[in-house]
């Protein structure tokens, strides 16, 4: 076995644990630690693939940006697991069965030759100033420049709907406007009142 | 390795739509404090603008653009146009609504109009990624519609369940299309067609077993998206808990954008494999049409009756696709501008008898409407007729044809179940009827729409007999339309 297969399994190995580990694992903080770990080893296994822009970019966007977020929104709900887990019992031996069923079904196409492994072809190893970048970079600006701008167009609809469902103005706020507070005269705070004496009796 | 800049002016409405959409936001924002309805005008002028540019620019020879990822032929110069008409509608009927509900802002209108940028996209797709990514631009924008009205439980939890649902219909769908790239090596559709052909006539049982896998997802996801059994459950919900107005539109122009997505994904990409998806969408349209004529008879909400009235109308739209010839997909694509205009003009007719503070959302609202207002009452005597398919109103000569298109193709069982179906569900689109005429009213509130909607509303109403008495036209039309695709 030579050194990139012993990569590929240990790589295959963690990501398959931790993987199940997210879906298995009681605390919502674990699952997502777990997930960063997945996306971690998925980032190795694509770097064997001679993907290296693209191994990069799912480190830095999933677990530099997108889990850390996750983490925080996470931890700051209040999730009640036990309420979660309410009615898990009473579905699981349905929900399994399907799955068994669902698995076997699809196993028995993708174990077939045609997903076999020597029906892939490896990869042509490329020369050392082959740049997987550049070649992203053709393509998503020319091949695939309409759907690279409608991914940008689903992104602006993100922010669009964000704003309009998060936004809110709220009613009678109590804030202080500080060039309204230095132009205040005597006469707006103190109002003189004179009242007779009283004379004591 | 030389590029070429992709040929821009078959894509012509879908720029301009865009850079409308921007100005919408923009000019919201500056000015929409003042003007509350500049964001309306400006979306109708969009639509306006759309239309004579589709309208200009349509031939009847086929083009495609952006390295094959963009078509445009006559069937997406119909459906378009369709679709530009529709969404008009929709604002027409939206606008006083919203603006009593205090849902008056940029944001419906700019979330309508990216809406319908991807349906466009989704009508003239001819990739994979890109029928995915209009299907997502749509969703999404549907999503936030449904949660607009945010203070709402009912919206939300609907908004809620509807994005859940879509997103798992979205994997089912992705998962399909990658496995069929996983067998053909290709996302166009053009080339998946002439790889799955070359698969069957080579007669290669493992590519087609994954081929086979891919179509079920693939269906499966459709069928999520037409609302079409079993896989209706989130419409009910959504009708009921969503704001009248994102109803009317989920219920409408989508339909027509889904039939593209069917017309391209099965008929166009998928064609080869014809024997394995009929039978498939054979199941969903029985029990679409079982599961809605059936559970509508018991719903007291009439948005939730018009949901299961919906799926069963899918199912029945389904059976033209079943038929597999061209005269069955323009039959399908008839019942499904027709579906579109009959829902518009019920829903429009639900928010006219609401008012601030009030829903007519329960079928006892319904009650006495003839001596509160005969010519409404008249008018939603039309659009239920029509729902049920009853002569000479145009839901008859829908149902007809694609009637017609199934005995054709041989399916006399599939025809008689129809009819039967379409018998059940007759009744509870007459029990409408009943309540409104023989009923006595429960309030005596006048009814008092804008003037545009008066004339909408009548419009639409006397359009669903006027296509009814002379349903050639529009017959030739889509007939028209997929004879020059195909």
């Amino acid at each position: 076995m030579d050194f990139q297969s012993i990569t590929f399994y240990f790589f295959a190995t963690v990501l398959v644990a931790s993987a199940l580990g997210v879906i298995t694992a009681r605390n919502p903080v674990h699952a997502a630690l777990l997930l960063v770990l997945a996306f971690f080893t998925c980032a190795g296994l694509w770097l064997l693939l001679q993907a290296e822009f693209l191994a990069i970019t799912l480190v830095l966007v999933y677990v530099g940006a997108v889990m850390v977020l996750f983490l925080f929104v996470v931890m700051m709900l209040d999730i009640n697991l036990d309420r979660m887990r309410e009615g898990f019992w009473k579905w699981f031996p349905f929900g399994a069965l399907l799955a068994l069923v669902m698995l076997a079904e699809i196993s028995m196409v993708l174990m077939g030759r045609k997903f076999s492994a020597d029906q892939i072809p490896t990869p042509p190893l490329r020369a050392a100033d082959y740049s997987n970048t550049k070649e992203l970079g053709r393509l998503i600006y020319t091949e695939y420049v309409y759907a690279f701008e409608l991914a940008a167009v689903i992104l602006l609809v993100a922010i669009v709907a964000a704003i309009a469902l998060t936004l809110r103005r709220r009613v009678g706020p109590r804030f202080m406007e500080p060039s309204e507070q230095v132009k205040v005269k005597r006469s707006d705070r103190v109002r003189m009142v004179s009242m007779p004496s009283e004379k004591k009796e | 390795m030389n590029f070429l800049p992709p040929d821009l002016a078959p894509a012509y409405p879908e720029i301009f739509l865009l850079v409308m959409v921007c100005v919408v936001l923009l000019a919201d924002l500056v000015a929409g404090a003042k003007r509350p309805y500049l964001a309306y005008m400006l979306a109708q002028g969009a639509l306006f603008g759309c239309a004579l540019i589709t309208l200009g620019t349509s031939t009847s020879d086929v083009s495609y653009t952006f390295s094959g990822m963009f078509v445009d032929d006559a069937m997406a110069d119909t459906l378009k146009l369709l679709t530009y008409v529709t969404v008009a509608m929709v604002l027409v009927y939206s606008r006083s609504y919203i603006a009593v509900r205090g849902m008056l802002n940029g944001e419906f209108f700019s979330l309508t109009l990216f809406a319908t940028l991807g349906m466009m996209v989704m009508i003239s797709a001819s990739h994979f990624l890109t029928l995915y990514l209009g299907l997502e631009l749509l969703s999404l924008s549907l999503y936030a519609m449904v949660a607009l009205r945010r203070d709402s439980v009912e919206a939300t939890e609907a908004a809620m369940k509807y994005f859940v649902l879509g997103a798992l219909a979205s994997g089912f769908l992705l998962y399909g299309m990658s496995m069929v790239y996983g067998a053909t090596g290709e996302l166009n559709i053009g080339k998946v067609t002439e790889v799955i052909r070359n698969v069957i006539q080579g007669g290669d049982i493992d590519d087609y077993a994954v081929l086979v896998v891919g179509l079920v997802f693939i269906v499966a996801g459709i069928s999520f998206k037409l609302s079409a059994a079993p896989f209706h459950m989130w419409a009910p919900d959504v009708y009921q808990g969503a704001p009248t107005a994102v109803v009317l539109f989920i219920g409408s122009a989508p339909k027509l954008a889904a039939f593209g997505f069917v017309m391209r994904l099965l008929v166009e990409g998928m064609g080869a494999m014809v024997a394995d998806w009929q039978g498939m969408l054979m199941i969903l349209a029985v029990m679409s049409m079982m599961i809605g004529n059936l559970a509508a008879i018991a719903q007291t909400n009439i948005k939730r009756m018009l949901a299961y009235s919906t799926i069963s109308h899918m199912g029945f739209m389904l059976l033209g696709i079943v038929s597999a010839d061209g005269n069955g997909y323009s039959s399908s694509m008839f019942y499904i501008v027709i579906y579109v205009l009959m829902t518009l003009g019920i829903f429009g007719m639900i928010m006219l008898l609401s008012r601030e503070g009030f829903e007519a959302e329960r079928i006892d609202d319904f009650k006495g409407l003839n001596r509160r207002n005969p010519w409404y009452a008249f008018i939603t005597l039309l659009l239920m007729f029509s729902l049920a398919g009853v002569p000479p109103l145009v839901g008859f000569y829908a149902k007809l044809s694609v009637l017609q298109a199934v005995l054709n193709a041989g399916y006399v069982w599939l025809a008689v179940v129809a009819v039967l179906f379409s018998l059940i569900g007759a009744f509870y689109y007459l029990r409408i009827i009943k309540l409104m005429y023989f009923d006595e009213p429960e309030t005596d509130a006048p009814i008092v729409p804008p003037g545009d909607i008066k004339l909408l509303i009548s419009a639409n109403g006397l359009a669903v007999l006027a296509f009814g008495l002379f349903p050639q036209s529009l017959m030739a039309m889509c007939a028209y339309a997929i004879q020059q695709s195909m």
